[in-house]
């Protein structure tokens, strides 16, 4: 971890809103700058969906003299997930805590990651035994801090508000929210519709109830699933949605936090 | 160990995926049944993160305990449905439930062991994401009963079906039974041009279920109606018929009906 200058957490309490996709876009608009090394390690030992979202399914990790070594999806952008470990897309890891929090450890020890600007830590949803583990194995060597990712709706929040309640228990940093899937653009007629409404007034009103920054929002385009599914970056299959538009901003502001120019600014400015 | 006796079928609804749906197609699964004229119950085991009291306005309510044990919290009149979560045991509802593995195991053996069903048609359990301790705690807690089985819920991305499958296997290890595959948030209809996007891919719910060789109950349609009754905590027991997620709903509780006969001979 010494090698590593910054370090982020991407959380949420609810599943399913979103957190592996924004890892994967944060590391993938990180790397679009040759000159940023980014790593992104998944500790979701259950569901480990950042091989297919980054488009590696199916690949293995090596061992060398210096431990293991991440699978580079480019060459500046490594990855480790518990997923290169399993010989079979069916195969199930029914493992308990202890078990869990081991491998993690091993994760966080053991991978040379190298000279590393950004490492982006994935996490599953809840408030148990990995993310303890995690903030425990990492805190020595000081974490920024944590992204929180949610969806419009009291239910998402409502467990969104147990991982910020987490995140003060474990002193842990949060650099913002991110809400995703806030509207929908129908393709055909281009009319707004909220699938996931903000009954209690998304996680506009509840940044502002908790004092925290609300990084962006993210309109839900069907084209983000497709994305992952496919193992590309929605960031370069569809430059020109106002959904990428909101994850450039969010990690231009995530950089902002971390201490860093965004780097080739006006590459921001033109699109 | 006299709590659970009373219940006739136990079926757990799983996915190895976070936001499928799981607590909302439990919740609804439940609703479908008793519309059927059953008696059941439901359990939520997600520690973590424990929706259902809110979907069924249920927050703040109390448990007391009797003579057989903790007695489970009605959420309608007529006290044809029953609910426990430990959501009703924290003291906030903000308040995180920071446990590690064997604290969590703990509470799923007394959910099951001492909460007083009475008897009941159904028991609905719904279940956190993964393949972890809430879920091994729970198929051990439950073997006893022998459940009817699992429904196993997914969107229609690859992303889900990739976790989903995991979820399968976990069955099969524990030699928990498979009733179905059921397809979440399976397409959405424009209210304004009556256009049908699939904002979460298609395909995968049919996809998963022939992989594994195991029944596919049916795809539920995202209906954003229904997650504003859910949310505002509107009487979601009423509006609920009126959904178009209510047919595929009730289609794949006659098939849970349906399964329930075999078991018993």
């Amino acid at each position: 971890m010494k090698t590593v200058k910054h370090k982020i957490l991407v959380l949420s309490g609810k599943g399913g809103v979103g957190k592996s996709t924004f890892s994967a876009h944060l590391a993938h608009g990180l790397a679009e700058d040759e000159n940023t090394q980014v790593a992104l390690l998944d500790i979701d030992i259950c569901g480990p969906s950042i091989p297919k979202i980054m488009g590696l399914e199916g690949e293995q990790v090596h061992q060398s003299g210096s431990g293991w070594s991440p699978v580079f999806v480019e060459d500046n952008l490594g990855v480790m997930s518990v997923g290169f470990l399993l010989s079979s897309p069916d195969d199930a890891v029914i493992w308990r805590g202890p078990k869990k929090n081991g491998m993690i450890k091993q994760f966080l020890r053991d991978v040379d990651w190298g000279e590393v600007d950004y490492l982006i830590v994935d996490t599953p949803p809840g408030t148990s035994d990995e993310h303890l583990s995690a903030v425990q194995y990492l805190s020595a060597a000081h974490i920024d801090g944590a992204v929180i990712i949610t969806t419009p709706q009291e239910v998402s929040l409502q467990d969104v508000r147990k991982e910020i309640n987490f995140c003060h228990k474990v002193k842990l940093p949060i650099i913002g929210v991110v809400e995703n899937m806030s509207v929908f653009i129908c393709p055909k007629c281009k009319k707004e519709t909220q699938i996931f409404p903000p009954t209690t007034g998304g996680a506009e009103v509840m940044c502002q109830d908790l004092k925290i920054p609300l990084l962006g929002k993210v309109p839900l385009d069907p084209h983000i699933g497709k994305s992952c599914d496919k193992g590309q970056s929605f960031l370069m299959d569809a430059p020109d949605s106002p959904a990428t538009f909101a994850y450039r901003s969010i990690i231009q502001r995530i950089q902002e936090f971390c201490g860093h120019h965004p780097p080739k600014e006006e590459h921001f400015l033109s699109s | 160990m006299e709590a659970a006796v009373g219940v006739r079928h136990i079926i757990l609804v799983l996915s190895g995926k976070g936001g499928v749906g799981k607590s909302t197609i439990s919740t609804e699964l439940a609703l479908a049944l008793r519309h059927a004229g059953k008696k059941v119950g439901i359990l939520d085991v997600d520690l973590c993160g424990p929706s259902i009291p809110r979907m069924l306005r249920a927050q703040g309510r109390a448990v007391h305990q009797c003579d057989s044990g903790w007695v489970p919290v009605f959420v309608d009149q007529e006290q044809s449905i029953s609910l426990m979560s430990v959501g009703f045991l924290l003291e906030s509802p903000d308040e995180a439930v920071v446990w590690r593995g064997p604290k969590k195991n703990a509470l799923i053996k007394q959910f099951v062991a001492d909460v007083a069903w009475g008897q009941l048609d159904y028991l609905v359990v719904d279940t956190p994401p993964g393949t972890s301790d809430e879920h091994m705690a729970a198929v051990e807690a439950l073997r006893p009963y022998s459940p009817l089985g699992a429904l196993v819920v997914t969107t229609p991305q690859a992303v889900s079906v990739g976790d989903v499958r995991r979820e399968l296997t976990f069955c099969r290890k524990t030699g928990l039974q498979v009733v179905g595959v059921v397809e979440n948030m399976s397409g959405f209809v424009c209210p304004h041009c009556a256009e049908c996007t699939n904002v979460f891919s298609r395909g995968g719910g049919e996809v998963l279920a022939s992989l594994a060789g195991v029944p596919f109950l049916g795809s539920v349609p995202l209906d954003p109606e229904l997650t504003r009754s859910l949310e505002e905590g509107q009487d979601f027991i009423r509006d609920f018929p009126k959904s178009p997620a209510f047919p595929a709903l009730f289609s794949i509780a006659q098939k849970v009906m349906s399964e329930a006969p075999a078991r018993l001979s």
